[in-house]
C-alpha cells in the first residue's frame, strides 16, 4: 500500500514536470504507449491461449496422429488426406444432417417461445419482473446439471415423462435411445435456450416506442395486427442477432448431449463427434486425434462464416 | 382498464414459470426422496430424507473445494487481463475498437471442443495436464472475451471530462486507470466476475478433457460425472450433488439479479 502511494507520487512529480514542456508530441506518444501497455496483456493472452490451440488443432488435421505418434511427436504430414477420408465417410454426412436438425429446430423453437414469452412479460403485470427473473434459471444452471435432470426425467422405466404419458395410455418411450435420442436432446436444448432468447428479445421490445402502439390502437388495430405490423418488423435487427448467436452457440453444444445420451443413437453432432474421437470416449473407443481436428476445423469454418454474417448484419443495422 | 385485466396475466405467468421450472423442482424433489421410493416418481418427497445430501457432501467435499479454487482463480485471472485491456481499447479510434470487438466475438464462437483439443496437446508438452492452473487458464478462455467486451462498452461510456480533469491535475494513465476508471466500473466488474465464476463452475468440457486424471483436484462437475458414469446409478445422491452445485446459480439470481440482467444483453445487443 505504502509503496504504491510512494511510486504514485513519484509519477505525479514526473508527469507534472513534463507537462511544462511543449505538449503535442509527448502527449500523442504517451497515449500510444498507454494503449500498447494496457492492451498488451490481452494481445499476449489471445496469442498464447487462442491462436496457439487453434493452430495446434489445424496442424493436427494435416498430420496423421495416432496414439503412438502423439507421444513420439513424429506424425507424418499428409496434407488434405484426412479431410478427404472424413468427408468420404458416411458418418460425416449423417452427423452433419443431425447437427443441422439439432441446431435449426432448437433455435426455431427457442426463438418462437422466447418471443411469445417476451411479448407476454412486456405487459408489466403484477410479479412480471420476478417471474421473468425466475425464467433465467435454466440458462444459469450448469448445463451438465440440466442434462442430468433431463436424463432422469426421460428415463424409460421411471422417468416422469413416461409416467405422465402412461396416464394417457401411451406406452413407455425409450427417449434416450436410437432415433428418439435426437428429439430428446432437442427438447432439453430448447428448454435451455429459452431464457437467452427471452431476455434479449425482451430488451429489444423495451426499445420500441410505446407511442407507436397507442397510435395503432387509435387506428383500430387489434393486438395481433399490432404484433405483426409493429413489433415483429421493428424487432428484426434483434431477431437477426439472436438467431445468429443462437446458431453458433447451439452448434458447439456438447455437455447437455453428452450427459443425456453420450452422443448415442441419432443424437451425435459434429461437436460431440469431435469430442468422442479426440478423447476416445463413448462410441469411439480408439482415440483419433486427426479426424477429430478435421471435424473441429469444419466447426471453426462454420463459426467464421457466421461471424462474418454477424458483422454484415450489424453493419446493415447501423446504416 | 389495465388493473382489471392483469390478475389473469399474473396467473398465466405463474403457470408458465411453474412449467419452465418443473425440471428444477424435480431435481430438488428427487434429492430429498429416499432410495427405496425414488423409482415411484411421487410429485413431492413422500418418503423424505436428507441422507442423499449426507452422502453427497461426504463424497463431493474435495471437488467442491477444487471448484471454488478454480472459479475464483478464473475470476482473478480474467479481471487481470480484461480490466487494463478494456481501458486500453477505449483509446483506440472507433475502427480499431470495432475490429477488436469483432475478433472477440469470433473468439466466443470457437467451439470449446476445438480449444480443448489444442490445449490438450500443448498442456501435454508443458506438463499442465491434470492441474489446477491449467484448468484455470483453459476456463478463462470462455470468460475473457466476454469480460473485455462488457468492460470496454462501459468504460467507453465514461465521461471523458472526468479523465481529462484528472490528467490536468497531473495524474498519469495508470493512476487514472487504477483510481478513477476501475472504481467507477464497479458494477461491470461485478457482472464480469459473476459470469466468469459461473462459467468456470459449470465447465464440463475442459474438466473432462484436460483434468480427467486429476483425482481429488477435479471440479464438482467431474464429481457429479463420476456418479453418472457409475455402474449402479444412484439418483438420490446424484440429484443432491446437483442441488449443491446449483447454489451459485441460485445466489446469482437472488442476490445479484440486476448484474445478471446486465450481463445477458451485453454480449449480444450492442449499447
Amino acid at each position: 500500500m505504502t509503496s504504491t502511494v510512494a511510486s504514485a507520487s513519484g509519477m505525479d512529480a514526473r508527469t507534472s514536470s513534463r507537462a511544462e514542456h511543449p505538449k503535442r508530441r509527448g502527449r500523442i506518444s504517451s497515449t500510444t504507449w498507454a494503449v500498447i501497455g494496457f492492451t498488451a496483456p490481452l494481445a499476449i493472452y489471445m496469442a498464447i491461449f487462442y491462436i496457439a490451440p487453434l493452430i495446434q488443432n489445424i496442424s493436427m488435421s494435416f498430420h496423421r496422429f495416432t496414439r503412438r505418434t502423439f507421444i513420439t511427436g513424429d506424425a507424418p504430414f499428409v496434407g488434405l488426406d484426412i479431410y478427404k477420408e472424413v468427408i468420404a465417410s458416411p458418418d460425416f454426412w449423417t452427423t452433419l444432417a443431425q447437427t443441422m436438425t439439432f441446431t435449426v429446430l432448437s433455435i426455431i423453437f427457442q426463438y418462437a417461445i422466447g418471443l411469445a414469452l417476451a411479448v407476454f412479460f412486456n405487459q408489466n403485470f403484477k410479479l412480471s419482473a420476478v417471474l421473468r427473473g425466475a425464467f433465467l434459471v435454466p440458462w444459469l444452471l450448469p448445463p451438465m446439471i440440466s442434462g442430468t435432470i433431463w436424463q432422469w426425467m426421460m428415463d424409460a422405466d421411471s422417468g416422469v415423462f413416461n409416467k405422465v404419458l402412461g396416464l394417457f395410455g401411451v406406452d413407455p418411450i425409450w427417449w434416450l435411445q436410437g432415433t428418439n435420442s435426437l428429439w430428446a436432446v432437442i427438447i432439453a436444448n430448447i428448454w435451455l435456450g429459452i431464457p437467452f432468447n427471452l431476455v434479449i428479445l425482451y430488451s429489444g421490445l423495451q426499445n420500441i416506442n410505446v407511442d407507436l402502439y397507442e397510435a395503432a390502437s387509435l387506428d383500430g388495430c387489434n393486438a395481433w395486427q399490432r404484433f405483426w405490423h409493429i413489433t415483429f418488423p421493428l424487432l428484426r435487427p434483434v431477431t437477426m442477432i439472436t438467431l445468429l448467436l443462437g446458431f453458433v452457440y447451439t452448434l458447439k453444444v456438447v455437455d447437455i448431449i453428452w450427459i443425456m445420451t453420450k452422443g448415442g443413437g441419432t443424437s451425435r453432432t459434429l461437436a460431440t463427434w469431435a469430442y468422442e474421437m479426440a478423447f476416445g470416449k463413448g462410441n469411439s473407443s480408439v482415440i483419433r486425434y486427426s479426424e477429430a481436428s478435421v471435424v473441429g476445423t469444419v466447426l471453426i469454418i462454420i463459426a467464421l462464416v457466421f461471424a462474418f454474417v454477424y458483422l454484415w448484419a450489424q453493419r446493415k443495422e447501423e446504416n | 382498464m389495465q388493473h382489471r385485466s392483469t390478475w389473469w396475466k399474473t396467473a398465466l405467468g405463474l403457470l408458465l414459470t411453474l412449467i419452465m421450472l418443473f425440471p428444477v423442482y424435480w431435481m430438488i424433489n428427487v434429492a430429498f426422496t429416499s432410495r427405496s421410493a425414488i423409482r415411484s416418481g411421487d410429485l413431492y418427497p413422500k418418503s423424505f430424507t436428507v441422507e442423499n445430501f449426507q452422502r453427497a457432501f461426504s463424497d463431493q467435499m474435495p471437488y467442491l473445494g477444487t471448484s471454488l479454487i478454480i472459479a475464483f482463480g478464473v475470476v482473478v485471472f480474467t479481471l487481470l487481463i480484461a480490466l487494463p485491456s478494456a481501458y486500453g481499447i477505449t483509446f483506440l479510434p472507433r475502427r480499431g475498437g470495432k475490429t477488436i470487438n469483432f475478433l472477440l466475438i469470433v473468439a466466443q464462437m470457437i467451439p470449446a471442443v476445438v480449444m480443448s483439443l489444442g490445449f490438450y496437446q500443448i498442456f501435454n508438452e508443458i506438463g499442465l495436464l491434470d492441474s489446477i492452473p491449467g484448468l484455470i487458464v483453459a476456463d478463462s478462455t470462455v470468460a475473457v472475451p466476454f469480460a473485455v467486451m462488457l468492460l470496454t462498452s462501459f468504460m467507453a461510456g465514461m465521461p471523458r471530462s472526468l479523465i481529462e480533469a484528472a490528467e490536468i491535475d497531473g495524474a498519469n494513465k495508470w493512476m487514472v486507470f487504477s483510481r478513477i476508471v476501475v472504481p467507477l466500473s464497479r458494477n461491470s466488474i461485478v457482472t464480469a466476475s459473476l459470469f466468469s465464476f459461473l462459467w468456470a463452475w459449470s465447465d464440463f468440457m475442459f474438466a473432462s478433457t484436460l483434468d480427467a486424471g486429476g483425482g481429488m483436484l477435479r471440479p464438482i462437475t467431474m464429481g457429479l460425472y463420476d456418479y453418472i458414469g457409475a455402474q449402479n446409478q444412484e439418483w438420490g445422491p446424484m440429484m443432491a450433488t446437483a442441488v449443491i452445485a446449483s447454489v451459485p446459480t441460485a445466489l446469482m439470481l437472488v442476490v445479484a439479479q440486476k448484474y445478471v440482467a446486465a450481463g445477458v444483453t451485453a454480449g449480444a445487443v450492442k449499447d
